[in-house]
Parts: C-alpha cells; structure tokens; sequence
C-alpha cells in the first residue's frame, strides 16, 4: 500500500512538472504575467501566503551566510543562459541580416528552376520584356525602375592570408534608386566604363585590401577600389561594379543573372508575378525580396537554432542536478529551523513554496546575469559564413529583448525543476526527526 | 591501491549528493563528447594519406569559372603528375529547387582518383556503359532509399537540358561505398554522372570544366607540380589555382564558420561551470568530514596520504561521470544518425576525443579537489575532533 502511494505520488510530481514546464513553453508573457499577478495577490491576502512571504523572507536574509554553495546555483544557471542566448543571437543575426535585404514592394526575378541569383541567367531579351511589365513604378523621366545585376563570386584575399568569395555584382544606375537603404559612406561610386569597384562595409571588415584608393587584382585584371558603401542587410557583404565591366570581365556578354525591380506598391505584386508567369517568352521565378531572402535565411538559421536549443537542453540538464544539489544542501542545513516553523503551526504549503521562490530567485539572478554577458560579449560580435552556395557574407550576433527574455524562461525553468524536489522533501521532513538532528 | 574501498565509500558516502553531481559531470561531457566528434571530423577532412597525394585546380578568378577542357592533356605532361581527372558542378536539386545534393559531371577516371572508395566492378562497367547512368553515394542511397537500377528525375538549378527545361533523367547504375576501415568523406554522399553526356546535352557548357584533380607521384614535391600546373595558364584569361586537397577543403571550411572557436566557447562555458559546480561539491563533502579525516590521521594516516585520498576521490567522481557522458555520446550520435534516416551525421567518437576527454577529466578532477585536499591535509587533528 505505502509502496502504491509513494509510486503514485511520484508520478502527480512527474506529471505536474510536465505541465508547468509545457504551459511554460506555450504561454506568452501576458498571460504569465496574470499568473504571477495572482500569486501575489494570495501572498499579500490568504493566511498561508503571508506565512510564505515570511518565511521566504528568513530564508534570502540568511542567502548572504550560503554565499559559496547559492552562488553555485547563481554560476550554473548563468553559463547555461549565456550559452544559449548566445547561440540564438547567432540564429537571429544571420536571419536578421539577410531577410531584412528584402521589401514587400521590390520583387526579384531569377531564371525559373533557380534558387539564387548565383545560379541564374536571363539573355537580353527577357530583361527587355521583363522591364516592359505595367507594375513596374516609373521614375519622372518615365523609365522602369528595374535593375538587370550580373553577380559572380571573385576570389580575394581574406584578412588572414587564405583565399575567400566575395559576391561581385555588376549594376547599373538603377540599382542605386532600386535599393534605397544603400548608402556611401566613403569615397564615390564607381564611373560606368571603368572598373572601379565600391565594397560594403561587411566585405571591406573581412577581406584585405579593400580600402579605397587600393587596387585588387582580380584574376589577371587590376581594379581600383573608389568607394564604401554602407546598407545594414546582406549586401554589406558585396562589391559593386559597372555591370558592363563584370560582365566582359567574366565573359557573361549581355545576358544578368537577376532583375529587380520596384513596384508600384506591395499590392501590385501578384499582379506583376501572373504578368510575368503569362508571358509565353519568359520562363521565371519571380518573388518579393522579402520572400526570397527569407528562404535564402531559412535552412542556415534553423540549424542554428536546433544547435543552440540542443545545446542549451543538455546544459541545463547538468544545471538543474546542480541547483538539485545545492538546494538540497540548503535544506538539510536549515532542516532544524523548518521544523522549528512546523512545529509552531506553520504548514507544508508556505514552506515549499519558500524553498521554490528562494531557488527561483537565484535562478533569475542566473538568468539575468547569463543574458548580460551574452549581450556584454556578443551583441554586434561579427561573424561570417557562406550564403548563397559560395560567397561570404558577415552578419552581427543580435542579443534582441525577445532572447533575453527567453533566456530568463529558461533560468526560472531550471529554477523550478531544481526547487521542486527539495521544497518537497523540506515540507515533509518528520518534525521529531528534523528537531532531534544536528 | 589497497585504500580504494576506502575511498569508494567515502564517494559513496551521501547517495544523492554523488548521484546529482555524476549526472552533471554526465551532461557536461556529453556535450563534450557531441561537439568535439564534430571539432575532429572537420579537422580530419582532407587529411588522409590518399588526399595528400591529390592536387585541385581551379579557376583564380572565382570558384565558379569554369576553365578550359585543353587543360587537360597539358597538365599530364608536367613532371610528378601521375593521371587528371576534371569534374564539373552540376547544381543537382531532388525533388525541390532547395533540396540541393552534391552532384557532379566526371570525367570516366574520376573515381581512380578517389582509392579510398569502391564500385563493384560490374556496376562500374554499366556505368561506364550507360551514357545516363549515375554512382550514387552509400549515405544519399539510404537517405531517399534509392534502389539500383531505378529512374530518377534530378533538376539541375543551374544547367538546361537539350530541350531547354531544367529537368534531367539518370538511370542509377551503381552505388559508392568507402572502403572497409577507410572515411570516404564526402564521396559517399554524392552524385556522379558522365561529363561527356552532360557536356553534349547542355548548350550552356563548350568543352568546360569547373575544376581539375591531379595526383602526384611524389608527395614531397607536389608544391612544384602545383605551380607548375598555375604557370601553364599564367597572364591568359583562365588563369588557376591549384593547392593540394587538404588545403583547399581547410580554406572552404574556415569560410563557412569558424568551427573551433565555436566549439570552443561553448566547452569554456561548460567546463568552467562543471569546475564550480563540482567543487562546491567536494568542499561541502570535505566539511562534512572533517572529523572522520582527524581520525584517519589520529590512527596514522600521514597529512600526505589524506591529500592523496581526497585528490583520488575527487578524480574518481569526474572520471566516472565523464567515462559516463563519453559512452552515452557514442552510443547516442549513430542513434540521433539513424532517426534522422542520415540526414544529421553525427560522427563517432574517436580515440582522439576519448584521450582528449580523459586528459580534461583528470585535469578537472585535480583541480577541484586541490583545495579541499590541501585543507585536509593541513588538518589540525585536535581541533577538528573538538568540532572547532
């Protein structure tokens, strides 16, 4: 029979630790922000809350004379959080990074079958009839605004000696009007007709010799660096040049590898895309760049994430028996006086939940001071990877609000588990035994 | 020796305190365990004896220049090079545009190149048989569960077929496998198919490759073969690069991430953790003690023998939850491997890892124990037995 109801108890634990850490997951702040609401309100107003506040107020004053084993807790707690919001920063970064090169209103179009700008070809043709489209917006002078861009990857060296990609995109001056956000921050623009390259800032950080004034050999041809262009997306990450010049440079004649062009508004694009797609001549994908740079991020940034997450699992695994430890420590150590309590009248309740808030409070101590060093060290921490297919791009580590808050989540999780099992074993610790003891 | 049980009790001495600090000793090498397999595996690419012998030629401009076929026959008549082969990026898509797999157009003795992996040689002779046949990889096989002699349709996101669509049509003919005991890297998870049927077929490529394989006679002197080979099209609009393959997949690797760092970090984080976690641990368990200890030493333990003691303890501890974590790792990464049906390939564990772990286990063992063995050892035997 005991055997039954120990088992049976074990198993509500299981299943009560289940559903706080599901509903924990799922709910979103407001709503947990009426939680926490509620439990104040029963501290501030029932009987027993009140004997939980007090209590909970004994055990923090004494926090300061179990310095070394809480601090314990607090560390743990705080690798486990920098870690994972490290990671994570790394995932929104990258994504941030490249889907925020794309509008609703400009729309790419690449050759049909092809994934990215790299793998595409569009002849002349295409490019004229693709211009002609009615949704495109116009300037004053009543031209499209639509941009035909040859892009080719160009080996330079990186700033530590060994070879890199840099995307090399051939424009013309569309291009400039197209993309609003680019801006110059040093130098010129390249003039049409010689080659004379303006670099992004992400590509002049990580490769060397792409100061302005600088020449590059590209292959067996010398070019001139005149400018520094600064666009906070993914094309920081490219150097421009006169589409013209690539083009011959990289025997690609007159045909671009992409069009992009501004429409009249982000309405008109279905419109521009079943124009595009009824046109017998034309054989396209045509997406906004929001969309298309959204599904260049996707594959690279959800790995990143699975990595972070997995990572930051088997952590906190380590970090909960940690707080496990330390709390049942903190226990046996205060077992004289948490009988004492009981012994005058106060009941199981008030006490587990002191145990529970104390741990918890250390857990968001943990979690607070993990996401501060994550966003202390890496928020603007620059990396680069390869994105589409073979050039590099360099992206910032962005420590957002919204990770940190995650991040905290995860603290006061680890938090709960490890409160949980000690709190337990406080509230029923047989008074006589626990008096006598010690 | 003879004091093991003595320490072993001790260990053992509070159940559930050992227990809790073993599973994050466990977790922390676990992790270590996961993550250095992946450190090693991309270390270790390119780094096998049959690589050493290769050379890669491609283009300087861009690694997406394509040079000229002519090439060829130029470089086998340099001094040291032993045979060519030359491939060309297919750009291969299963399915859908995004689903990307190694696919490449090779010349017929590419796979003479490559000795660390097999063909039977019967599907090697249908392959060369059959102008649309493919070698598929052992790993891409089991992956869509392909069988031998089934049709395929790939899309190629890159090169139009004669008719002028994207679509494509192989006949799989034979299957690649690494050689028994030898790593295939990453040939077993890719698509070969003729360059001569490829080249034909498309109007895009005319007598163009994308990269050139050599393999050189002399190891020693494969840097003067490899300016050899770059001085062939020095000043002309092909001009090349050629390193050999340890290099060039060294070079590729760092663009992608830097993976060493990466890992690194996070192993600081978890270690440095681990380290106080454990040795709060080991204080608290030394405190209890403290009175046990002075008895040890009353009955003639020497100060020496107690440090000992409590250094073995604490190194035990790590070593059994490492060992622990190690062995859950390996057992675990050909798990996650065959849920995932191949398409997460976390690699074993090599001996490197496990000397690699052990070294920290014990590093980390004697350091946490440091300080509460030295203060056992210091041990004044009348004060500690009046509890003071």
């Amino acid at each position: 029979m005991r055997l039954v109801k120990s088992f049976l108890r074990g198993f509500g634990l299981f299943l009560l630790l289940a559903a706080f850490l599901a509903a924990w997951i799922a709910l979103p702040w407001p709503a947990l922000l009426g939680v926490a609401v509620l439990f104040a309100l029963w501290m501030a107003l029932t009987r027993s809350g009140r004997q939980a506040a007090s209590v909970t107020r004994v055990g923090v004053s004494t926090l300061a004379q179990r310095l070394g084993a809480s601090s314990v807790v607090v560390i743990g707690i705080a690798g486990v959080v920098g870690v994972l919001v490290a990671l994570l920063a790394m995932a929104e970064g990258y994504r941030h990074t490249v889907s925020s090169s794309g509008t609703d209103d400009t729309a790419i179009v690449l050759r049909g079958g092809s994934s990215a700008e790299l793998m595409s070809v569009l002849s002349r043709d295409q490019i004229t009839t693709i211009e002609r489209a009615p949704e495109i917006a116009r300037d004053a002078e009543g031209r499209p605004l639509a941009s035909a861009e040859l892009v080719v990857s160009a080996n330079v060296p990186r700033l530590d000696g060994e070879d890199g990609s840099v995307t090399l995109r051939g424009v013309g001056d569309m291009a400039w009007t197209v993309r609003p956000g680019m801006k110059l921050v040093e130098g010129r623009k390249f003039e049409p007709g010689r080659r004379e390259l303006v670099v992004g800032k992400g590509a002049r950080r990580q490769f060397a010799g792409l100061d302005p004034g600088k020449e590059l050999r590209l292959g067996n041809q010398v070019w001139t660096v005149v400018g520094v262009f600064e666009s906070g997306d993914a094309m920081e990450s490219e150097m421009w040049a006169d589409g013209e010049i690539v083009s011959s440079a990289y025997r690609r004649g007159s045909s671009r590898a992409s069009v992009f062009a501004k429409l009249a508004d982000a309405k008109a694009f279905s419109a521009f895309k079943a124009t595009l797609a009824a046109d017998p001549r034309l054989q396209v994908e045509t997406d906004t760049t929001r969309e298309y740079f959204s599904k260049q991020s996707e594959a690279i940034s959800k790995v990143l994430r699975i990595i972070g997450i997995v990572v930051g699992s088997i952590m906190a695994i380590g970090a909960v028996f940690g707080a496990l430890n330390t709390m049942f420590a903190t226990v046996a150590s205060r077992a004289r006086e948490i009988a004492t309590l009981r012994a005058i009248g106060f009941r199981g309740a008030p006490v587990v939940v002191a145990v529970m808030l104390e741990t918890m409070l250390l857990a968001a101590v943990g979690g607070l001071l993990g996401g501060l060093l994550a966003w202390l060290v890496f928020n603007g921490y620059t990396a680069s990877t390869v994105a589409g297919g073979v050039a590099s791009l360099s992206f910032e580590f962005k420590v957002s609000p919204g990770l940190l808050w995650q991040g905290l989540k995860w603290a006061l999780a680890i938090g709960f588990v490890g409160g949980l099992f000690p709190a337990l074993r406080a509230a029923t610790l047989p008074v006589t035994d626990a008096l006598r003891a010690a | 020796m003879k004091y093991f049980h003595l320490i072993w009790a001790a260990l053992f001495r509070r159940k559930t305190r050992t227990f809790l600090t073993l599973a994050s000793i466990l977790a922390a090498f676990l992790l270590f365990g996961l993550l250095d397999g992946i450190r090693t595996s991309f270390a270790a690419l390119g780094q096998n004896a049959d690589g050493a012998q290769r050379l890669q030629t491609s283009s300087r401009l861009s690694i997406v220049e394509t040079l000229p076929l002519s090439l060829e026959s130029r470089i086998r008549r340099i001094d040291n090079i032993e045979d060519v082969t030359y491939a060309n990026w297919f750009g291969g898509a299963y399915q859908n545009p995004r689903n990307q797999l190694f696919t490449f157009a090779v010349a017929p003795n590419y796979l003479e190149m490559y000795p660390e992996v097999e063909v039977a040689p019967a599907e090697l002779e249908a392959w060369k048989r059959t102008r649309t046949g493919i070698l598929v990889g052992e790993a891409m096989m089991k992956r869509f569960d392909w069988k031998l002699g089934q049709k395929i349709p790939l899309q190629s996101t890159i090169f139009p077929n004669s008719d002028g669509t994207l679509n494509w049509e192989f006949d799989i003919v034979g299957v690649v496998r690494a050689k028994p005991g030898k790593s295939a890297g990453f040939i077993d998870a890719m698509i070969l198919m003729h360059y001569k049927y490829f080249e034909e077929s498309t109007p895009y490529v005319d007598a163009n490759v994308g990269w050139y394989v050599s393999r050189v006679s002399d190891v020693r002197r494969s840097d003067a073969a490899a300016k050899a080979i770059d001085a062939l099209s020095a000043n002309s609009p092909h001009e090349t690069r050629t390193m050999n393959e340890q290099a060039a997949m060294a070079s590729q690797l760092k663009q992608m991430a830097d993976i060493g760092l990466i890992v690194g970090s996070i192993m600081g984080a978890v270690f440095f953790t681990l380290l106080l976690l454990t040795g709060n641990t080991m204080a608290q368990a030394v405190r209890e003690r403290t009175s046990e200890l002075a008895v040890l030493k009353t009955i003639g333990f020497t100060s020496r023998s107690v440090l000992a003691m409590v250094l073995a303890e604490s190194v035990l501890l790590v070593v059994i939850g490492g060992v622990l974590g190690l062995g859950l790792a390996a057992v675990l990464g050909p798990i996650v491997g065959a849920a995932s049906g191949g398409a997460i390939g976390l690699p074993p564990i090599g001996w490197k890892s496990w000397a690699l772990g052990l070294g920290l286990m014990a590093a980390i063992g004697l350091l946490v124990g440091a300080l509460p063995a030295v203060r056992a050892m210091r041990l004044n035997i009348v004060d500690a037995l009046a509890g003071r």
